[in-house]
């Protein structure tokens, strides 16, 4: 039984959530619906860890979904890559899920309760088959079912916000035509390679140097992504569907959305196309490189002339995805490497920065905006407090996982000899504590008029424990560290 | 019998188990206020003990936390270390006595706020102290200036708002942008985040790059107050007076300073920036700013700002006597560290004093009060004494040992800046003795000092005579941080 289990836990993590977004939906009541979901995102995250012991040992598990052996059949690939972003998406979806209980049925229409809660964990079934599937079509399919499952997630803010709509319809649109961008790609590259399977399109790649389909077939593919990715200035999508979103549902996204395509992105520029060397150096010098640095400058900026909490926060967002786009793009060992550790920690940190948002948002029962904020450090010191320790984290401060991620992008842009972009991604971080400092100074400092009774721990629960995970992996982060080394080392292996 | 290593751990965890118990104490304010002196007490004891294992040249190491491979967080045992550790733990008894007659005096509000970030602020300070990894260092120098915040903008209004954005982007800005990656460039240059008594960076930097790392440390260390960005010290007067009495002239700048040696001596190592003369326009910056800031203090009435510009001068005589990058200068530079925090607290101390007992913040108004408080600036013409040089005060001695190293190391327009710098000193400084006893008095005022904040300043000026005559151990440390391995 366990056996079996284990054998089939690449599809097992997948299928879970999806199986179980077809139950939820046929449970009318709140209570048992949220439970159902609660129990499926746990049972992923604990199928997600089993995978993760299962890749101490096996180091790399591909699965022929129904035992059609590829590269004819679908296969599945774990390895110490894909494990990064599937344990991210599972731990996180499970934390949002749990902070959901509360938050949800006070934005959402009763009766519409089990269809979010059918999308939400349809989002996260397509999240997660993005992140394990080896093949290149398949990939595609996840693609549009996580997509379309957020958009209509996004949707839902409607019932508080009718901005809800223009953002959904906005992700909507532009979504679809990354996916087509990147539908159009694999097809110029299945006509020149005649596979879809990603393990068998490396080797094929090989040996053909220059192929202009090939080419256009790349370019496709890394534009199409990039707009899933929110790579600058693919990212217009981004800022309004976080901002508009129902509150657990800017949570879900913010923390786990972008990561898949990240991991997409570094999948094919460094394991896909690892053969075509100058294609890639060319991609990564003259467009991630100069897109990230602006990524970084334009999101810190437009956050700190930004009001409304949630859209400043997911501006933000926008420079941090600068941050790990640049690690690629500097395209060394370490510097890959700190790219995932960022990835990780980010996912911690803005999860944290949201659900401390979306709760204040509760209590006051208004959007959050910045002139809403006033002294309410005081009334609510336990979300306060949280806040502020994320918003450290998210600073690099020491002693927090941001500081962690900062740390090793530093070391590898200064041993690859970039000082100057050390520098640089030093002071875009240090534009961002004026963007959080305005924030916690307004709590702090402003004498606001009484509003909250008191904070409720159904809702702070889910904040605690991810404070505490951005506390604990900046005082012990050897997990995240040599994950992200492994992975970085099985992307571009001794090459470089 | 009790290890180097829990004396370690007893010095830099009595004050954060000060700052975690006072919350749960703010019901039986005795007992609240009294957790500061007798943290302080337990503190300093163990940082004598460590002291004393300095001298015998045990050299201890203790890690606590492995962040990942190659990063820990560690503490060991260094002269340098033992010296400014003990100096900040020790004063924080007379600085906790104090901030109670202050705060009861002044009736603040949010006391137990301010008693626990204090006490976090000085547990950061220790832990620079013992730090024995750059990385140690720049997190608890982080540690160091988040601490102190609330304690800056204690008052909670316009002016600590706009006062607490300097201070924070000042020292955050300079630290993250500038002192980060030149940490982590010695990282990657040497391979580790190691110090060692001799230097590390010779043999592993280019001696080209040694000015450009060396800028990028100068100028990181926003603490060390050197100009153009000295203006967060000035700022952070608004603090409550035990504060800057403690914290901005003692356990912060000191940090800074004591982060700038460490760099000069255990990073670069004063031979390399001998040979190198990596450090030469670093001497005549220092200089500039030793001068200017006394200059300016003159013109300031306002009397915690004069102390604050004269602070900034006297830190200038600490990185001044590193660049020098000379044996004696760098003894009369750790020297300083402990004879300018003993005069430079009981100035402070007064100054907070006079703003309890009778509301004086300028100097101005100070005319022919002397004979109303005479303890009060007795113990202020003492301190200043100290601080311009003057023997049998302690502040002479390092003095000494500054001109000394300037004339070994050739730079002989260096003992010029020294001398007009004590003319200015005097000039600022007995300006505030001399209008409270020789000028007539304008208008009757009654000052009612509190025996909380007496005592405390006279303890420190005396200290100042006294360590005069028993300074053979610390100048057994100092010339121990200069003495190869």
């Amino acid at each position: 039984m366990i056996d079996i289990l284990i054998k089939n836990l690449p599809i097992i993590v997948v299928l879970c959530p999806l199986m179980m977004s077809l139950f939820v939906v046929l449970i009318p009541n709140i209570f048992f619906s949220w439970a159902l979901t609660t129990l499926s995102t746990f049972l992923t995250f604990l199928f997600s860890i089993l995978l993760y012991q299962e890749i101490q040992i096996h180091s790399h598990i591909s699965y022929a979904l129904g035992k059609w052996m590829p590269p004819i059949g679908i296969e599945y690939i774990i390895d110490k890559v894909a494990i990064i972003p599937i344990i991210i998406i599972s731990g996180i979806s499970f934390l949002a899920t749990i902070f959901a209980y509360k938050i949800m049925p006070e934005e959402i229409e009763k009766k519409s309760i089990s269809k979010v809660y059918s999308l939400w964990l349809l989002a996260i079934a397509g999240l997660l088959g993005l992140v394990t599937t080896g093949d290149a079509f398949n990939l595609f399919v996840f693609l549009e079912i996580s997509s379309l499952a957020s958009v209509a997630l996004v949707a839902m803010g409607a019932h508080q916000d009718k901005q809800a709509l223009v953002a959904a319809y906005n992700y909507l649109i532009i979504g679809a035509v990354g996916a087509t961008l990147y539908v159009i790609g694999v097809g110029l590259l299945y006509g020149v390679t005649g596979t879809l399977n990603m393990a068998d399109l490396t080797n094929r790649i090989a040996d053909l140097n220059n192929n202009r389909a090939l080419i256009a077939g790349f370019g496709f593919m890394i534009v199409g992504i990039m707009v899933k990715a929110a790579v600058f200035p693919l990212h217009i999508w981004l800022p309004r569907a976080y901002a508009y979103a129902p509150s657990a549902v800017s949570v879900l996204l913010a923390a786990t959305a972008t990561k898949a395509s990240l991991y997409i992105l570094a999948r094919i520029l460094f394991s896909i196309f690892e053969n075509s060397e100058n294609l890639i150096n060319n991609t990564l010098l003259f467009v991630i490189l100069p897109l990230s640095l602006l990524a970084m400058f334009a999101g810190t900026i437009m956050a700190i002339y930004e009001k409304d909490i949630k859209r400043l926060l997911a501006h933000s967002s926008v420079a941090q995805i600068g941050y790990i786009t640049l690690a690629f793009a500097i395209g060394t060992k370490a510097s890959i490497a700190a790219g995932f550790i960022h990835m990780f920690n980010h996912a911690i940190i803005k999860g944290g920065l949201f659900i401390a948002i979306t709760s204040i948002g509760f209590y006051i029962k208004r959007r959050v905006t910045i002139n809403n904020l006033s002294g309410l450090g005081r009334e609510m010191p336990i979300t306060f407090f949280c806040f502020v320790l994320c918003s450290l984290s998210l600073a690099g401060l020491p002693l927090t996982a941001g500081f962690i991620s900062k740390l090793y992008l530093i070391k590898a842009s200064i041993s690859s000899d970039g000082i100057w972009l050390a520098i640089l991604i030093l002071i875009s971080s240090a534009l961002s504590v004026v963007y959080l400092w305005k924030i916690i100074e307004v709590m702090w400092m402003r004498e606001g008029k009484k509003i909250v009774k008191k904070e409720n721990p159904a809702i702070y629960i889910s904040l605690i424990i991810i404070t505490f995970l951005n506390i604990y992996f900046g005082l012990d982060a050897s997990l995240v560290v040599n994950g992200s080394f492994e992975a970085a080392d099985k992307l571009i292996g001794d090459l470089k | 019998m009790i290890t180097i290593e829990n004396f370690i751990l007893i010095t830099i965890l009595s004050p954060l188990i000060v700052c975690v118990l006072t919350p749960f104490t703010s019901k039986n304010t005795i007992l609240r206020d009294f957790l500061g002196p007798i943290g302080g007490m337990i503190s300093s004891w163990g940082a004598l003990n460590i002291m004393s294992s300095a001298l015998n040249n045990q050299n201890t190491t203790l890690e606590i936390v492995k962040i990942a491979e190659g990063v820990s967080i560690g503490f060991e045992v260094t002269p340098i270390g033992a010296i400014f550790g003990l100096v900040a733990s020790f004063l924080w008894i007379f600085a906790a006595i104090y901030s109670i007659g202050y705060m009861r005096g002044n009736k603040e509000k949010n006391q137990t706020r301010f008693y626990a970030f204090y006490a976090m602020a000085v547990h950061a300070a220790l832990c620079i102290a013992y730090a024995s990894d750059l990385l140690t260092l720049f997190i608890f120098y982080e540690v160091l200036t988040f601490s102190t915040y609330p304690l800056v903008t204690h008052n909670q209004n316009e002016m600590a708002q706009k006062a607490g954005r300097l201070y924070m982007s000042i020292l955050v800005g300079s630290s993250v942008i500038l002192l980060l990656p030149a940490i982590i460039w010695v990282w990657v240059a040497t391979g580790s985040l190691e110090m060692s008594q001799n230097g590390v960076l010779e043999g592993k930097l280019d001696a080209v790059y040694a000015p450009l790392l060396l800028a990028m440390f100068v100028f990181g260390i926003g603490k060390a107050a050197l100009m153009p960005i000295h203006k967060w010290l000035p700022a952070a007067m608004v603090a409550p007076t035990p504060v800057s009495a403690l914290l901005h002239a003692v356990a912060v700048v000191k940090a800074g300073v004591f982060t700038m040696l460490i760099v000069l001596t255990n990073v670069f190592g004063i031979d390399f920036l001998a040979k190198t003369g990596a450090s030469e326009w670093l001497i005549w910056l220092a200089s500039f700013t030793l001068l200017a800031t006394s200059i300016i203090a003159i013109y300031k009435d306002d009397l915690k700002a004069r102390l604050a510009y004269s602070t900034i001068s006297q830190l200038s005589y600490i990185t001044l006597g590193g660049a020098l990058a000379t044996s004696m200068a760098t003894q009369g530079a750790a020297l300083h560290i402990i004879t300018h925090a003993a005069g430079k607290i009981t100035l402070f101390f007064v100054a907070g004093a006079l703003y309890v007992g009778a509301k004086i913040t300028k100097i101005s108004d100070l005319n022919g009060h002397g004979i109303s408080a005479p303890l009060i600036f007795l113990a202020f013409f003492v301190g200043s004494l100290s601080i311009i040089g003057v023997p049998p005060m302690v502040g002479s001695w390092s003095k000494f040992f500054l001109m000394l190293g300037a004339a070994d190391s050739g730079y002989v327009v260096v003992i010029g800046v020294f001398c007009i710098s004590t003319i200015l000193n005097a000039f600022y400084l007995m300006e505030i003795p001399a209008r409270a006893f020789f000028f007539k008095k304008e208008r009757e005022i009654n000052i009612k000092i509190p025996k909380l904040i007496l005592i405390p300043t006279l303890i420190t000026s005396i200290l100042t005579i006294l360590l005069f005559f028993y300074i053979e151990p610390f100048e057994n440390l100092t010339s121990m941080i200069v003495s190869k391995i």
